[in-house]
């Protein structure tokens, strides 16, 4: 088994946390795990990614052309990943940040409003949450409960009080994304 | 075991620890800075020596100070930085002392860019700096091997009397992988007969230069750093095998090049292609022996570096114009994606090659055909 | 063959000195700054944990002549040097000992980085005017009009700068703890240079901080000049473009008694 993920958005949008999340629950189970992010200038605001690579073996690349797997938290990256996935992958899209409909139909692209899911709950920065939790949709290799026991031991000490709203987060994003017909 | 979650750098810095590192001395670059910020931490809490030098000449020259005293001492920097480390490195070499480096290497030359890169290879194996000497490099290609390489790195220049440089380009430093860090061990003051400690009321005074203004003496200390390296030679070349037992076709690569390699070789694999990997752990002492032997039997070799061609001369070094040779390389900082390798690969399988005297020829002229 | 009683022995090689004839011109003045910081180091009883930080220039060879360990520094990187040395080994007494050229020009940015840090070493400073070594070549410590082998004509200040005083600048910084200039050009003064670099080793002792010794001194090979000719250079040109003077005393080492 291999599975590649890459999560892309602007700075800020916590697209480096969102992967490390996955990255964390994918070392918990056991899996080999890469987490490789973009760094230097692009870091300091403008658009942000890492990549993701979850394996039973040694991995080779950290890094993917055309990933099986992406999260797009804006519309430059939702114009360059739906080029780039693979045919038969998914997309998670930030319904909250595009205005245009998918082009492809070789894949499948699920928006979910995760903006406005997020700020639903009372937190607009919960945003990537909600988008691991409807990727988990397409990644059965990890599941809620592995992602909940993540945050719960590697949040940040300083936002410790709101690892229920971000279980709750991940929990609205998994069902948003279920609901969308495949 | 206990696998932890590790950015390359970090990890990297907390290895030094762990073996023993007793003084750091450094400067911001990316990307490595990393490391120096977390020793800017650590080191003082456990009451070991950190100084950010004013240039990487300056630390380097600490770093030579340190050494001299007969601690375990390292410096980090990324290959603009390194390249200011040079005249240092020389001095450390001809003063034969035992010292880390490591070069979390970018795209070059000059300012370069910040990106993954391999392209300091030649300046690593060769010493760079002037005069005769070669410094040990180790080539990791994971967060868990540079844990392991840090450690190494500390034990062979001491054991060598020798620089010890560990090169990585700036992904291994900045991805996070799951990786086990080895135990503290006890800072160990050795008692070395050569280090310039003080005397103490114990012995007489000691000496540490690299002048040897008799060109009879200087040539006889050249020959004893040259009867080092021939033992490093013959007792420290480490390299990874990947798929070779029955591979026709061989791709040598070091680092995050030979990791890409790896992916295309299992894809390769699947398409039925007989091709294994080589990736050489040290890259300086060079595994000519391992290359020698499977020229004898490789239908073609395959070179891939992230830069135009480095490693690449050590190869035919060793293949000896046997056997063909092709190179794919990405300079500049790109990193190659495993479907580009894996074309190469049904290219080569898809034949005829023939020996040609430079390979990198080749692959220039199917790189502007791109580029056009 | 003459012996002198013990009883009337006035003056002896310094037990910290290796009995070595040194490789200096006549008249140079660099073997009486040895002598001098061989003999501060014996009466504090420090040659046993003293390392020495050797430079390049004239007295690339300094560590023949000391009975302490020593190491030798690429060219103007000693203070560096010293740094890595005293941070790992802070018990110890550490002193570099560097030429203009050396400290002045290619080791500006490590001298004044060393001395910013307040790193806890002893500095000796030779001022010479000239790059000694390489055959009496113009340093940043060159005066105005004199003539060197690369200022034949005489230093012009508009193309080639002015003298960098360099005690001046560092007393400056807040890490120093002791910087002062003396001269080497009579017996008097050169007294007055022992105590400075009493006080600059006593001001390591005491962890008060860089402590930095300037000594105009003579290169009477280079300038062209009898021995005498150049003391009295030094007295006449040097003295008034490098004034002697105290230039940072630190509160806790202007306390020390020697």
């Amino acid at each position: 088994m291999q599975k590649e993920i890459i999560i892309a958005g602007f700075g800020g949008q916590g697209v480096l946390f969102g992967g490390q999340v996955l990255t964390y629950a994918a070392m918990d189970a056991g899996k080999e795990v890469t987490w490789f992010p973009s760094y230097g200038p692009e870091m300091r605001g403008g658009t942000a990614n890492c990549t993701v690579v979850i394996a039973d073996e040694e991995i080779g690349s950290p890094l993917v052309k055309n990933p099986p797997l992406a999260i797009a938290l804006n519309l430059p990256s939702f114009d360059k990943y739906e080029e780039l996935l693979a045919p038969g992958g998914t997309l998670i899209v930030n319904q909250s940040m595009v205005d245009r409909q998918a082009k492809r139909k070789d894949i499948h692209v699920i928006f979910v409003a995760c903006n406005d899911i997020a700020e639903e709950l009372g937190n607009k920065k919960l945003l990537n949450m909600v988008a691991v939790g409807a990727l988990l949709t397409a990644l059965p290799e990890i599941t809620m409960k592995d992602v909940e026991r993540v945050l719960e031991a590697h949040l940040p000490a300083r936002h410790k009080h709101l690892l229920p709203l971000n279980c709750e987060a991940l929990k609205r994003g998994f069902e948003a994304a279920n609901k969308v017909p495949a | 075991m206990t696998r932890e979650l590790w950015k390359g750098n970090e990890a990297i810095a907390e290895a030094a620890i762990r073996a023993g590192l007793e003084a750091y001395f450094g400067y911001p670059i990316t990307p490595q800075t990393e490391i120096l910020e977390y020793l800017s931490r650590r080191m003082p809490e456990l009451g070991r020596a950190f100084v950010q030098a004013e240039a990487e000449l300056g630390a380097i020259n600490m770093v030579y100070g340190a050494a001299c005293a007969g601690v375990r001492v390292m410096s980090t920097s990324s290959s603009p930085g390194v390249s200011l480390m040079m005249e240092g490195l020389s001095y450390i070499a001809g003063t034969e002392l035992p010292a880390v480096l490591v070069n979390v290497m970018r795209g070059g030359p000059g300012l370069g860019n910040i990106a993954p890169a391999q392209s300091d290879y030649n300046q690593a194996v060769h010493g760079g700096g002037h005069g005769d000497y070669k410094p040990i490099v180790l080539a990791p290609a994971s967060v868990q091997e540079a844990i392991d390489l840090m450690v190494l790195s500390f034990d062979l220049a001491e054991k060598y009397r020798s620089i010890c440089m560990v090169i990585l380009d700036g992904s291994i430093g900045q991805m996070m992988e799951p990786a086990q860090m080895p135990e503290m061990k006890p800072i160990r003051r050795a008692d070395w007969e050569w280090a310039t400690d003080g005397r103490m009321g114990k012995r007489e005074r000691r000496i540490l230069t690299s002048i040897y203004l008799d060109p009879i003496e200087e040539e006889t200390t050249n020959l004893r750093i040259l009867s080092r390296w021939k033992a490093v030679q013959a007792n420290e070349v480490r390299y990874k095998e990947y798929f070779l037992d029955d591979a026709e076709f061989v791709i040598v690569g070091f680092g995050t090049a030979g990791r890409v390699a790896l992916s295309a070789v299992r894809a390769a694999r699947q398409q039925g292609i007989r091709v294994g990997l080589l990736r050489p752990i040290t890259v300086s002492p060079f595994p000519f022996e391992v290359i020698d032997k499977l020229a004898e039997h490789a239908s073609a070799f395959l070179v891939t570096e992230m830069n135009a061609g480095q490693m690449l001369d050590d190869v035919r070094l060793a293949v000896r114009g046997r056997t063909p040779i092709e190179f794919y390389g990405r300079p500049g900082g790109v990193v190659p994606f495993p479907d580009e390798i894996l074309s190469e690969v049904q290219r080569i399988a898809a034949g005829p090659l023939s020996i040609v005297s430079d390979p990198r020829d080749a692959w220039y002229e199917r790189m502007m055909a791109t580029a056009r | 063959m003459v012996t002198t009683a013990p009883t009337n022995l006035v003056y002896k090689r310094p037990e910290s000195f290796t009995v070595t004839p040194t490789h200096y011109c006549p008249g140079c003045t660099h073997g009486v700054a040895h002598r001098l910081v061989a003999e501060v180091l014996e009466e504090m009883d420090l040659v046993d944990r003293t390392i020495g930080v050797a430079s390049v220039g004239c007295s690339v060879f300094t560590y023949n002549y000391f009975d302490t360990d020593f190491v030798e520094a690429p060219h103007g990187r000693a203070p560096a040097m010293a740094t890595g040395i005293k941070r790992v080994l802070p018990d110890r007494i550490v002193f570099t000992y560097q030429g203009d050229g050396d400290l002045a020009s290619i080791g500006m940015g490590e001298i004044v980085h060393a001395a910013a840090r307040g790193e806890n070493i002893t500095v000796i400073f030779i001022n010479n005017a000239n790059y000694g070594m390489t055959g009496g070549q113009m340093a940043p410590t060159t005066l105005p009009g004199m003539k060197t082998t690369s200022s034949p004509l005489g230093r012009d200040v508009e193309t080639q700068g002015h003298p960098i005083r360099m005690s001046e600048m560092l007393a400056t910084l807040d890490g120093t703890g002791y910087v002062v200039r003396r001269s080497m050009h009579d017996p008097k003064n050169i007294r007055l240079a022992k105590k400075a670099i009493r006080l600059a080793f006593e001001t390591q002792v005491r962890g008060l901080g860089f402590s930095l010794v300037e000594l105009l001194s003579t290169c009477p090979t280079n300038w062209g000049m009898t021995p005498v000719q150049a003391l009295k250079f030094v007295e006449e040109h040097m003295v008034p473009a490098f004034p002697l003077g105290d230039y940072k005393v630190a509160t806790g080492v202007a306390q020390v008694k020697v």
